[in-house]
């Protein structure tokens, strides 16, 4: 997946010579937290978060005169050596940078114009989708040894079943590197046969468990 | 006038996929002899479900859908047809007459409507009604046409009232919650069982409406393997904050039997004793807020043997002021369906006190269920004045 397919197109941008009130208007307006700021020809010059604008305002016990300075251009608070990204970037990848720079948005640049941005929440949302959350399933979890084949052992279960996976998301097991823990959503409101076949294929069902089985 | 009224029809059992699938109506004659046996019943209150026309069923949902399981009916539908509208699966296959059955069933829930709504009863019951899964043009876990959606938009269209709707089934009501989810004239209120692993899924405290409707949908997802006292605090309480808030005209109760420790399909801890305490709760809030106007329905539940019949039973007991009936079973009702039975039926009314191993880590899921239900009410609660 790359970035292009899950990035916000409609960017809600100032300019340098924008006061920062505007800014907080503008953030407050589209609930938003950060602004690209760009020139004329939509070239990206700078970038204004909510932080900048905190770093900016006088501390509520000296709160006697902060107005002017909100009359003051974004140009003088803006971040201008920023994180950017293509539209053709990896989603993984970006998601890399998100983490190693502790950043909250990246914005999406073709040929040094503005065309996008991507937002930590679009990032959460392209997550919460891909592990089938927003369709009516329910999950089955399984733990398997590392090995190839694995996984189409398990998903000719489900075919036998006749069951449509939604589904699919495969992790090391912390406790025991040589096992995988493989979590499947599937559209059924009754997994107890599948989870009886996992069960006499000799594969471990970590959920759906019984009490008697909780510890 | 009939305090309450039972609707009921042998034809409501064709709904009926397949011998092994999980949804049973036998449920609905088991119960219903359960009744009549305890000498709870008379023939006068049993009303017969009507059909639910076409352009009731398209209150709610898409005519093109309507259409596809009309033709399914008759077993004229495609295969990649009916996958596109979530039918021919494991778990709502095809089954010749599924558009009358289904219509029928709708319609019940509309007679129970009907009853109540123009004073005819008080309350009513419908225990083949509460498909709250069913969606606008998609069938989905075991339901085809929803009944209490369609009910809620035909409350809303002929008589103008606003409607609280509780769904206590262990699965989320996301089908009723979908099509109000931007209505701000319906309330509807779910405690189930998480969506963590459990279907559907959804039904999370943050799911609570949007538009207009922002507020007016309220969501209690209780942790697996909670228990009685810890379920029934966060139902009395939710039921309580909510209906205060929204003070309805009418109170529509979804009633799925399915939370039990005994119910295959679900992972909670619960016993007879909710059972008891639902309709409870329920009777006393229609009289408080409603002027009794009461409709409860029926839903999940999939231990048929030992906890349906039972549970339902107690909603109809509760609405007819004989919920003092404890004790012993009418032993003719379990000698006729012992034999057909593949459990051992229960003797009592009550389960036994040791009806399940203790539960590890109690404590914390009720610290856990106790903080979800704070944060699914603050909204409502953080709006109260202080005293």
């Amino acid at each position: 997946m790359i970035v292009e397919e899950i990035m916000s197109k409609n960017v809600v941008t100032l300019q340098p010579e924008d006061t920062i009130q505007k800014s907080i208007e503008v953030m407050r307006d589209f609930n938003i937290r950060h602004i690209p700021i760009v020139d004329q020809n939509h070239l990206l010059v700078g970038l204004i978060s909510t932080q900048d604008i905190r770093s900016a305002t006088p501390s509520i016990f000296h709160a006697t005169d902060p107005l002017e300075d909100f009359q003051k251009p974004i140009s003088t608070i803006m971040k201008t050596n920023v994180i950017t990204g293509h539209p053709l970037d990896f989603v993984d990848e970006i998601a890399f940078t998100f983490y190693t720079h502790k950043i909250g948005c990246v914005p999406i640049l073709k040929e040094k114009k503005l065309v996008g941005i991507l937002s930590e929440t679009d990032l959460l949302h392209t997550f919460v989708k891909l592990t089938g959350a927003h369709k009516p399933g329910s999950q089955i979890q399984v733990k398997a040894p590392n090995k190839p084949g694995i996984l189409s052992d398990i998903t000719s279960i489900f075919k036998t079943k006749n069951a449509l996976i939604l589904s699919i998301l495969m992790y090391p097991d912390i406790q025991d590197e040589n096992f995988n823990v493989i979590v499947i959503k599937v559209q059924t409101m009754n997994p107890l046969s599948i989870v009886t076949e996992l069960r006499n294929n000799d594969f471990e069902v970590l959920w759906p468990k019984t009490p008697g089985s909780l510890s | 006038m009939n305090k309450s009224v039972f609707i009921y029809s042998d034809d409501l059992l064709k709904y009926k996929f397949n011998d092994e699938h999980p949804f049973n109506q036998l449920r609905l004659k088991i119960t219903l002899d359960l009744l009549q046996r305890s000498n709870a019943i008379e023939e006068s209150q049993i009303i017969a479900p009507r059909m639910a026309k076409e352009e009731e069923l398209c209150l709610i949902h898409d005519p093109n859908y309507v259409h596809a399981v009309q033709l399914a009916s008759e077993g004229l539908l495609s295969d990649e047809q009916a996958a596109n509208y979530g039918l021919g699966t494991e778990d709502t296959p095809i089954f010749p007459g599924m558009h009358e059955a289904s219509a029928l069933l709708v319609g019940g829930t509309l007679t129970a409507v009907d009853y109540v709504m123009s004073g005819k009863a008080e309350h009513a019951l419908h225990i083949g009604g509460g498909l709250h899964h069913g969606f606008r043009g998609r069938a989905s876990g075991f339901c085809i046409y929803n009944d209490s959606s369609v009910a809620i938009k035909y409350i809303q269209n002929k008589y103008k009232a606003r409607v609280l709707y509780v769904d206590t089934d262990a699965h989320h009501g996301d089908g009723v919650q979908w099509s109000f989810y931007d209505d701000d004239k319906v309330c509807t209120l779910s405690i189930h069982e998480t969506g963590r692993y459990l279907f559907p899924g959804t039904g999370a405290i943050n799911e609570r409406g949007q538009g207009k409707g922002y507020g007016y949908s309220f969501n209690v997802p209780v942790d697996a393997f909670t228990e009685d006292e810890s379920w029934l605090y966060a139902y009395t309480e939710s039921f309580k904050e909510v209906i205060e808030f929204f003070k309805p005209d009418v109170l529509l109760t979804q009633n799925g039997a399915d939370s039990h420790y005994y119910d295959p399909l679900t992972h909670l801890s619960a016993t007879m004793k909710i059972y008891e305490q639902i309709p409870k709760l329920a009777h006393e809030l229609a009289h408080q807020y409603c002027n009794g106007r009461w409709i409860a329905v029926g839903g999940g539940g999939y231990d048929i043997w030992r906890v349906v019949p039972r549970a339902w039973s107690r909603i109809w007991l509760e609405m007819n002021g004989l919920s003092n009936i404890s004790g012993q079973l009418p032993l003719d009702w379990i000698a006729n369906w012992e034999q057909q039975s593949p459990v051992k039926l229960p003797l009592t009314w009550e389960d036994p006190n040791n009806l399940y191993p203790p539960i590890p880590r109690k404590q914390e899921i009720t610290e856990k269920n106790l903080q979800v239900l704070e944060k699914a009410l603050y909204p409502i609660k953080s709006i109260k004045k202080p005293n």
